[in-house]
């Protein structure tokens, strides 16, 4: 139920985000989410993709640093609420979210949030049985189809 | 263990007598047959009769690498060419190399310098000794080479480059000691991993005699550990005479100075005013029986100290620390001398940290900053950015702990420093430009 995240450290300076994306659509990867946080100086660039393996291979052929982590994927409902009820489901049960992003889906009142965690397990444990589903990697993409 | 016990182990009253009558010998020496010499002391009018004690060579002029290229490539010899037995020279990365030659008694002094040290550290006639210098112009490998025969170890005048080869000859010879400089023996104990050989194939190497580049801290714990061996440092340089200057001892608290042929002396690099004993800056060393190619205060731009207490090891010679710089890298930041050196050895310290870094210096108003660039190369800290934050400042407070300024730590991308060949060019220095 996990999904592959690309994590890449990157400069500060003109061009290198273009220079990465690029190494990723001449190798035909599709990116599907994306987040960037940064300092002045460098960010570290994080990425859904449809074929992690293969893209962390080509960003490391090119000399980049990178890297591969399992995160979460939840459908949340679009409405006002949903993502802070999902939090709160997390902190009750003591999982901290280190991070999340969302993006939108072409799924009609719903979005999907990449998160974080310390613990995937534990997250994904609790939160079973609630409305909040966990995305799996093929679904992400099938739904983009 | 000594070669030539009387003269190593010499009271220090004595020894400075000797100094002092073959310094006299050589002023007169240099200003008789070298024209650039008769030139220079006679303007400055310096002749042996005026130096009275050792400290009166701060009235000499001292001579700098430029005056030998100057003079490229036999103006500063001081022996017609039939008394000359071996010319070398060392390639400079810019100009013109530096060409020395010996004469039969300077190629006579030399083995015995280098054969002191080299039974300062163990080297007994029972070893098997592996040159893996290259041999040439160089001065290194053949300076080894015939100090190794005097002592009766049996040499393997490998050279260096094909390290299979090197490393082949090793262990079917069961060689006991490694002539090298630190970098190629800790390359031939990767390439000895990486092709998978048993490093108990080598378990007779004992010894390190390493040289042409000083070794860190860090680089000597890598060697010892990688080879199991007991590594040392000789120190020398082909204006001098080569290898055989100065080297460590067991104690390995120093290098001994082969002072009954070699005078050192320690100045400030910017003034060249003469510091006091134990106190750090430029090594700069006179010739006291070389007929050759003699030199006066010649600028070594070393950057080390002098410590004149008795060793342990009961030689009386006057020891330098490792050198901790070169004063032409030298930069002044706000008023404190640092060496790239120093960055370099806290920066291989430190994990996650690849060996590729670059200084950059500015001027932001009145004020000198600097700034120490590495390259991000371990992929396990992105998960976090406090993970790179805290070694971001780990990386400064060490630096400011070593150096006693505070600097900007910057991480790059992998493989934006230029990489060099050879000599590292690694600072920027962007204060006299706008
Ligand atoms: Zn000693």
């Amino acid at each position: 139920m996990y999904i592959k995240q690309i994590s890449i450290f990157v400069e500060n300076k003109p061009g290198r985000l273009a220079d990465i994306t690029g190494i990723l659509a001449d190798n035909k990867i599709d990116i599907r989410a994306l987040s960037i946080a940064d300092t002045t100086d460098y960010g570290i660039l994080r990425l859904i993709v449809n074929d992690p393996d293969t893209a962390l291979e080509k960003l490391k052929a090119a000399g980049i640093t990178s890297s591969i982590t399992n995160v979460l994927a939840i459908g949340i409902p679009d409405e006002a609420g949903a993502f802070s009820d999902a939090i709160r489901t997390l902190s009750a049960k003591g999982i901290n979210v280190e991070y999340a992003y969302a993006f939108i889906t072409p799924e009609a009142g719903a979005a999907y949030v990449i998160i974080r965690v310390e613990d995937n397990d534990a997250a994904a444990e609790a939160l079973k049985g609630t409305s909040i589903k966990l995305i799996g990697q093929q679904e992400i993409f099938n739904q983009s189809k | 263990m000594f070669f030539q016990k009387d003269i190593e182990t010499m009271p220090r009253k004595q020894l400075e007598e000797l100094q002092l009558e073959r310094l006299k010998w050589t002023v007169d020496y240099c200003a008789r047959n070298v024209p650039f010499y008769t030139k220079k002391l006679g303007e400055a009018g310096i002749t042996g009769d005026k130096i009275k004690s050792l400290s009166d060579i701060q009235y000499i002029p001292p001579t700098t690498k430029a005056d030998l290229r100057d003079n490229y490539p036999f103006g500063m010899f001081a022996q017609p060419m039939k008394n000359i037995v071996r010319i070398h020279a060392s390639s400079g990365t810019t100009g013109k190399p530096t060409v020395v030659g010996y004469t039969k008694k300077d190629l006579e002094v030399w083995s015995d310098c280098m054969a002191r040290l080299l039974v300062a550290v163990g080297t007994t006639c029972e070893d098997i000794v592996q040159i893996s210098f290259g041999y040439g112009m160089f001065t290194g490998a053949l300076g080894l080479h015939y100090a190794l025969e005097k002592i009766g170890c049996a040499v393997v005048p490998n050279s260096s480059g094909n390290t299979e080869k090197a490393l082949m000859y090793m262990r079917d010879f069961g060689t006991t000691a490694l002539v090298a400089t630190p970098t190629y023996a800790l390359y031939m104990c990767e390439t000895a991993k990486e092709l998978e050989y048993p490093m108990s194939d080598y378990s007779r190497l004992r010894l390190g005699l390493f040289g042409s580049e000083g070794t860190t801290p860090e680089m000597r714990e890598q060697l010892e550990k990688g080879w199991n061996i007991f590594a040392t440092d000789n120190y020398g340089m082909s204006e001098l005479q080569g290898p055989g200057v100065s080297g460590e001892c067991e104690e390995r608290d120093g290098l001994h100075f082969c002072e009954d042929y070699f005078l050192p002396e320690i100045v400030n690099p910017e003034t060249l005013e003469t510091l006091d004993a134990g106190e750090t800056g430029e090594l700069l060393v006179t010739t006291l029986t070389k007929e050759g190619i003699p030199l006066l205060r010649y600028r070594t731009r070393d950057i080390t100290r002098l410590n004149y207490d008795v060793c342990k090891c009961g030689r009386t010679s006057v020891r330098m620390d490792k050198v901790k710089g070169r004063s032409d890298d030298m930069l002044k930041i706000r008023g404190v001398n640092v060496f790239p050196s120093q960055i370099e050895s806290v920066l291989l310290s430190i994990d996650k940290i690849g060996p590729h870094y670059q200084l950059v210096v500015r001027r932001e108003g009145f004020t000198d900053t600097l700034e120490v660039q590495f390259e991000l190369t371990d992929s396990s800290m992105l998960e976090k950015f406090s993970e790179i934050e805290k070694l971001q400042k780990n990386v400064q407070h060490r630096l400011q702990t070593v150096l006693g300024i505070q600097c900007k730590v910057s991480v790059v991308e992998p493989k934006t420093i230029e990489r060099f060949v050879g000599k590292a060019k690694r600072i920027i220095d962007l204060r006299n430009t706008k």
